[in-house]
């Protein structure tokens, strides 16, 4: 956070440093980049070390089930006894080539989970974030032009509403109305048995069902895949949308007041166009942003939204991992959500540094 | 960009308007002086939401009165309540799939949900705003250190984050009492950054100010500097930042409590963790045991991000009424806080 104080001058150097040397933008993506180290970092030590905390994980999982002999044993093999800098460090070099331990309840590699329930997630987040962007930009724009007007108070009470739900609340809502009372739409799952099992077998399989429904060419497999994601990503998707509708309302407010936008509506530039193009583009930027900050909201209303609608994703093993005090295979899925929350910021920043030079430093 | 907070003008300016006494302690107060300052529409959201606030608080404290039953009580004098009993009858609001009556936890959903927000909020003004003020003020590598490592944490997911230190509090079982301080240590985890980023960005700006410097010019002590002159300029922002984090800390307690790091039902109610039992009774039709818990969240928070929204676009010079710009220009707080971390410097007018 500046101080405005400071901000003029800092933007007057700016613009002095574009018109000059033309923005510098190799720099700013590599200084960005050698930024995103210490933050993985950071997280994923502090996931160990918080984790660790608690005690091993192996005692943890199967405490009350073996014997304290059996325990030692398995203690011993998976090298929890060592002391815990040599594992710290063992970890972040595994971690660092891509290994993020084995799963005491399934003994499965947590990469191998990642893998197959991370894109069911990430088809998740697509999905929601295109619902976001089709419910809060347009309705942004509406508040933004009607301000202090009827359809600002009603969208900016939606608004507030879309982020005061919690995200199971509304999911649950909607699996009770949609499903339950109306049967339009299917309860739970990625989708229905038959298509699953038609789909398992594909030889370009991707895990990302709506490619693999695409793959097979049979609509009906797709009308049941997008179906089943309809729900789940309404829920998640709004309250994201809450958040968009609000930015894209307030900073239009801000570039509709703008002395351009006034020298085009003397030019006879039609209402619709100063909002939708004049005002609008400008205002985009601030939302690209903010789309990086909530990637981290998302990932944890995936969590909950998942584990509403058994969508089997990253959200809902982690729920399951939970139950079962798996808590290797939670630290694993903790870090590599740390280090996608990074990487995302990054790439986000970038995009942003692209299209405002002003962003870059 | 106007609004950089008090200038040494304006702090003159303030001071003599209390010197002659012209606005009464009364009208000065956070959210008191927001409300005379609001017209229209901004007024009447903040209205309702102080209204809906109040009602919850109020709910909160007098659970043990207004509940026709305990929490975790499930027979009375006429025998066992029994399970899933559609509303009506001496429950009114049905029964959930454990035999709980669903009115009664909910009412007293809203004192565990007040007592968390409440430990949390002050956990996390405390250790935020310390540590904030000691990074700003000293600056140096403990503070870069600082830097890095809370802007770490904020980008985390703090659901999951909640999860972690719930995790390492309580073992992830929150049996007892303890599960209300486990979730409110969680929940203060995640919200530190927020204080501390603010509390250190305008501790910094502070430390410039002219009358900073005069006090140690005069001898003070860097402690007396940190606490009189710099940190109680720096809390302006506070209200603003409380209010949207006590009801982001509801959503996170309902969270946790959803994904089972809640609090046992015998132990105290929890929206969440009724939540998370009302799952299955959904996709059989039961919708009283979902709806009432749910419905108590979403107004909890509705109330309190009414207050917090209201409090933001009053503090914004642009988004506030246009009538009140003039009669309130000169007490502009900088930092405009949204639920989804959006601040101010995204929010840019090209020039």
């Amino acid at each position: 956070m500046t101080t405005v104080a400071a901000r003029p001058p800092a933007q007057k150097a700016a613009r002095r440093k574009r018109t000059s040397s033309g923005g510098g933008i190799g720099r700013y993506i590599l200084i960005r980049f050698t930024l995103i180290f210490p933050t993985i970092f950071i997280l994923v030590s502090m996931v160990f070390w918080l984790m660790r905390a608690t005690g091993d994980p192996i005692t943890a999982a199967l405490g009350g089930r073996l014997g304290p002999e059996q325990l030692a044993e398995r203690i011993q093999a998976a090298g929890y006894d060592r002391p815990i800098l040599v594992q710290y460090f063992e970890y972040l070099g595994n971690i660092f080539t891509g290994n993020f331990g084995t799963t005491i309840s399934t003994n499965k590699p947590v990469t191998e989970v990642l893998l197959t329930y991370g894109v069911a997630t990430a088809e998740l987040v697509f999905y929601s974030l295109i619902v976001a962007f089709i419910v809060g930009i347009p309705l942004g724009l509406v508040a933004a032009y009607w301000r202090d007007k009827a359809p600002d108070a009603f969208l900016r009470i939606f608004a507030i509403l879309c982020y005061a739900t919690p995200v199971f609340f509304s999911a649950l809502l909607f699996k009770l109305v949609f499903s339950v009372w109306l049967k339009v739409l299917p309860v739970a799952g990625r989708a229905s048995t038959g298509s699953e099992l038609q789909m398992q077998f594909l030889p370009g399989k991707t895990g990302i069902y709506t490619i693999d429904a695409l793959q097979t060419g049979d609509p009906q497999i797709l009308l049941d895949v997008v179906s089943h994601a309809v729900l789940p990503a309404l829920a998640l998707g709004l309250l994201t949308a809450g958040v968009f509708l609000r930015l894209v309302r307030t900073n239009v407010i801000g570039t509709l007041g703008a002395d351009y936008v006034d020298s085009g509506r003397s030019r006879g530039v039609s209402e619709y166009r100063l909002v939708t193009k004049h005002a609008y583009r400008p205002a985009l930027i601030p939302i690209i942003t903010v789309i990086g900050l909530q990637i981290a909201l998302l990932l944890s209303g995936a969590v909950l939204t998942e584990t509403v609608f058994e969508w089997k994703g990253l959200g809902f093993e982690l729920a399951q991992f939970l139950t079962a005090r798996d808590f290797v295979a939670v630290q694993g899925i903790v870090a590599l959500l740390a280090v996608i929350v990074a990487l995302s910021n990054f790439v986000v920043d970038i995009i942003a540094a692209l299209i405002d030079p002003r962003v870059r430093y | 960009m106007t609004g950089s907070g008090m200038t040494d003008t304006e702090m003159i300016a303030t001071s003599t308007a209390t010197g002659s006494n012209k606005h009464g302690l009364w009208s000065r107060l956070p959210v008191v002086h927001q409300l005379r300052q609001s017209v229209g529409l901004q007024r009447g959201m903040l209205v309702v939401g102080l209204v809906i606030t109040g009602i919850f608080i109020l709910t909160a404290i007098l659970a043990p009165l207004v509940s026709p039953f305990g929490y975790s009580q499930l027979r009375d004098a006429s025998g066992a309540f029994g399970a899933q009993k559609p509303p009506g009858g001496s429950h009114l609001l049905g029964t959930t799939v454990g035999g709980y009556d669903v009115l009664s936890r909910v009412i007293w959903g809203a004192q565990t949900a007040l007592i968390v927000i409440v430990i949390a909020v002050i956990l996390s003004i405390f250790a935020g705003v310390m540590l904030g003020l000691v990074s700003g003020y000293f600056g140096g590598w403990l503070d870069r250190v600082f830097v890095v490592v809370f802007d770490a944490v904020y980008a985390f997911p703090s659901l999951l984050l909640a999860i972690v230190m719930s995790i390492v509090i309580s073992g992830g079982r929150s049996n007892l009492i303890g599960g209300v301080l486990a979730a409110a240590i969680s929940i203060t985890t995640v919200f530190i950054p927020q204080y501390f980023r603010v509390i250190r960005a305008e501790t910094v700006r502070i430390k410039a100010e002219a009358y900073v410097e005069s006090a140690r010019v005069l001898g003070a002590s860097n402690a007396r500097i940190m606490f009189r002159h710099v940190l109680r300029n720096a809390t302006r922002t506070l209200p603003l930042i409380f209010t949207l984090n006590a009801s982001e800390a509801i959503l996170t307690l309902a969270g946790l409590g959803f994904l089972g790091f809640g609090i046992e039902p015998s132990a105290a109610a929890e929206w969440g963790y009724d939540l998370n039992k009302a799952v299955s009774d959904v996709s059989s039709g039961i919708w009283w045991t979902a709806l009432f818990p749910g419905l108590a969240i979403v107004l909890a928070v509705l109330g309190m991000t009414l207050v917090g929204e209201s409090l933001n676009d009053l503090a914004d010079p642009r988004l506030r009424g246009r009538r009140s710009v003039a009669k309130a220009s000169g007490l502009v707080a900088e930092t405009s806080v949204v639920p989804g971390g959006i601040l101010k410097d995204e929010f840019e007018v090209p020039q």
